[in-house]
């Protein structure tokens, strides 16, 4: 207790011990975080439009960037909620694949090239990747496997039914409105589809996450499952819900990648997940759970995108790109813990997602 | 009259160590119990079985006369009993206003409340009543409460408990971490909150606060009830001497 604390609760009522700070719900440091990767963000690109004046700034190469960011924006919104539990979702770049060949093969079956196909695809994709997820969500939350341990093992199995199911080579059946109209189209002008759906979707995991119960519920859980349970929250239940949002984007995911790249690039999605896992956490989302958020992710994401397009329009072998994004990384993560240790003070030992959820994870201070 | 809280001959395992053995514990509405005892006495775990938190290995449990069983935190909020644990189970990233109404969050009126939206403006003012009224110093109501000292994060659980209590509030030790005159506010607080004809069971090493804010007070020794005194006939001598197992009741 300092001096100031006897003063202002001195006289024993203290009606001036409780101030409300002006500020609105975010905590303080995640807003310094965020600003420090939107600088980082801006900085890179300034560098790279003074290098390239008149490439690197062009709706066209814009539009690129954007439309590359996109699918894994929509990732790394589940991402963000399952890390701020302390968990962490190693499947999704497996159930993605896993989800596209199965959109794929009913909309082969189901026939046409049209909206209606679309749909059934966009259907049956997000059903596959739920399926998935509730089954990580179940096994975390109920069979308290690590959600590493979980999640490599759905990495794992989601890829080998995605290869059984296909023989091992890739489907090709996107119908021409899913790659026309969503793939590479356009809502308006030079506005991607894929943005504009990686926007809503964003919007919707910042409004989940920053405004609602479920959102609070969230951040509490990641902080000290322990005593939301004390306080009657729902801890499995609500885990498990996370799990299935994350594996619900994932193949939401797998229909946009069909669209996209009209392939369900079966060997292309291993790196995926730590790709996404990556942009997180330069986002300012800690893998010791209770801190993150949304918006971070957006920016985190497009920080590698933006460096590898950079350096192809320099001239550099855009492999620097992934040793740029790797030192980026540990230091971002690095310099945040350095002021979260300082203001926060709780010694956390362990990484939660190394353990089972719930069973003394860490020394609680607080 | 009826105790609105009795415990009888709780006992409690854990593998091979007996936290409790046939522990008995009563307390009165509007009465302040104190709960003393040596580190290890089994306060905590009493607490703990009490609230919900723990089953018990055996025993019975009487609310308002009635036998009850927890099988939750929940069952115990239920019933009208918080808890201020030794650990506070506040969630450190968390602002005190979300620890305050954490599972108890009021909703906004209308569609904008079913779709999970949360009426903030309210949960703010109730926190920011409940505090000045403990006159607990959160100088910041947004920040969060791990960036906060360990006295004003127990304030802040402490004001939780007393906000929500209807029947009983349990105390683990809440002026174990503050400093002179946020002690003398909680001991105020206790008896502010059993005038209002809660039960308040206060645990403390603190045989000065003992003596100050308790009615009665209950001494265990190596996971039992060994002796109950009220205030006006004991003194503190006497305690320590129950609290070493050198003197014990016969009817504990
Ligand atoms: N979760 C647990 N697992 C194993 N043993 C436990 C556990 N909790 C308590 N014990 C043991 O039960 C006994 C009673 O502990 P308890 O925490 O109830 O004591 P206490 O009276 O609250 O002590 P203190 O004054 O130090 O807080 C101790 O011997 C303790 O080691
Ligand atoms: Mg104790």
């Amino acid at each position: 207790m300092t001096l100031t604390d006897i003063a202002s609760a001195g006289g024993g009522g203290g009606s001036a011990a409780v101030e409300d700070a002006p500020a609105g719900r975010l905590q303080r440091i995640a807003r310094v975080q965020a600003l420090q990767i939107v600088l980082l963000l801006a900085i890179t690109v300034a560098v790279f439009a003074i290098l390239r004046p008149n490439t690197f700034l062009t709706p066209f190469n814009i539009r690129g960037m954007v439309q590359n960011t996109s699918i894994y924006i929509v990732l790394g919104v589940g991402m963000t909620f399952v890390i701020i539990t302390g968990g962490i979702d190693l499947s999704i770049g497996s159930v993605l694949v896993f989800s596209g060949v199965v959109a794929d093969k009913v909309m082969a079956s189901y026939g046409g090239q049209g909206w209606d196909t679309v749909l059934v695809g966009t259907v049956v994709a997000c059903a596959s990747g739920l399926a998935w997820g509730l089954l990580n969500g179940v096994l975390v939350a109920k069979a308290k496997v690590p959600p590493l341990i979980v999640t490599l093992g759905s990495l794992s199995a989601a890829l080998g039914f995605a290869q059984i199911l296909t023989k091992g080579l890739d489907l090709r059946d996107a119908p021409r409105t899913l790659v026309d109209k969503v793939g590479f189209g356009n809502i308006v002008g030079q506005v991607p589809t894929l943005a504009v759906i990686a926007g809503v979707v964003a919007i919707g995991g910042i409004i989940l996450l920053h405004r609602t119960r479920f959102g609070l519920h969230t951040y509490a859980i990641g902080s000290n499952a322990e005593a939301g349970r004390r306080v009657g929250l729902k801890v499995d239940r609500h885990l498990i819900k996370i799990y299935a949002l994350a594996g619900l984007l994932a193949g939401f995911a797998g229909i946009l990648n069909l669209g996209f790249f009209q392939s369900t690039t079966i060997g292309g999605q291993s790196n995926t997940a730590l790709n996404v896992i990556a942009g997180v956490a330069i986002g300012g989302t800690s893998l010791f759970g209770g801190v993150g958020s949304v918006f971070g992710t957006v920016i985190g994401l497009f920080i590698p995108i933006v460096l590898q397009n950079g350096f192809i329009q320099i001239n550099v072998q855009p492999f620097w790109q992934q040793v740029v994004v790797g030192a980026v990384l540990v230091t971002v993560v690095y310099v945040d813990q350095l002021r979260r240790a300082a203001a926060v003070g709780g010694r956390k030992h362990r990484l939660p997602f190394l353990s089972q959820r719930g069973r003394g994870t860490r020394e609680e201070t607080a | 009259m009826t105790p609105v809280l009795e415990a009888k001959g709780i006992s409690k395992l854990y593998g091979h160590v007996e936290a409790l053995t046939g522990a008995n514990f009563d307390v009165n509405a509007g009465e302040v119990v104190a709960l003393i005892g040596d580190n290890g006495a089994g306060k905590s775990t009493l607490v703990r079985i009490l609230s919900g938190t723990e089953p018990a290995t055996s025993g019975q449990m009487l609310f308002d006369g009635k036998p009850v069983v927890l099988t939750s935190p929940v069952d115990a909020r239920a019933l009208g009993i918080e808890t201020v644990f030794q650990d506070l189970a506040l969630a450190a990233h968390l602002s005190p206003v979300q620890n305050m109404y954490l599972g108890r969050e009021v909703m906004r009126k209308g569609l904008a409340g079913l779709l999970g939206f949360m009426d903030t403006p309210s949960m703010r003012k109730g926190s920011r009543d409940a505090f000045e009224k403990l006159g607990a110093t959160v100088r910041n109501l947004n920040g969060p409460v791990g960036a906060m000292s360990g006295g004003q994060r127990q304030g802040i659980a402490v004001a939780r408990a007393a906000a929500w209590a209807q029947k009983v509030v349990f105390l683990d030790e809440p002026t174990a971490a503050l400093g002179v005159v946020q002690t003398k506010n909680v001991l105020e607080l206790v008896r502010r909150v059993s005038d209002e004809g809660i039960a308040v069971v206060f645990i403390s090493h603190s045989m000065p606060h003992v003596m100050e804010v308790a009615d009665r007070i209950q001494v265990m020794w190596r996971g039992r009830r060994v002796a109950t005194y009220r205030k006006e006939d004991t003194s503190m001598e006497q305690l320590v001497a129950a609290m070493t197992g050198a003197v014990s009741q016969v009817a504990a």
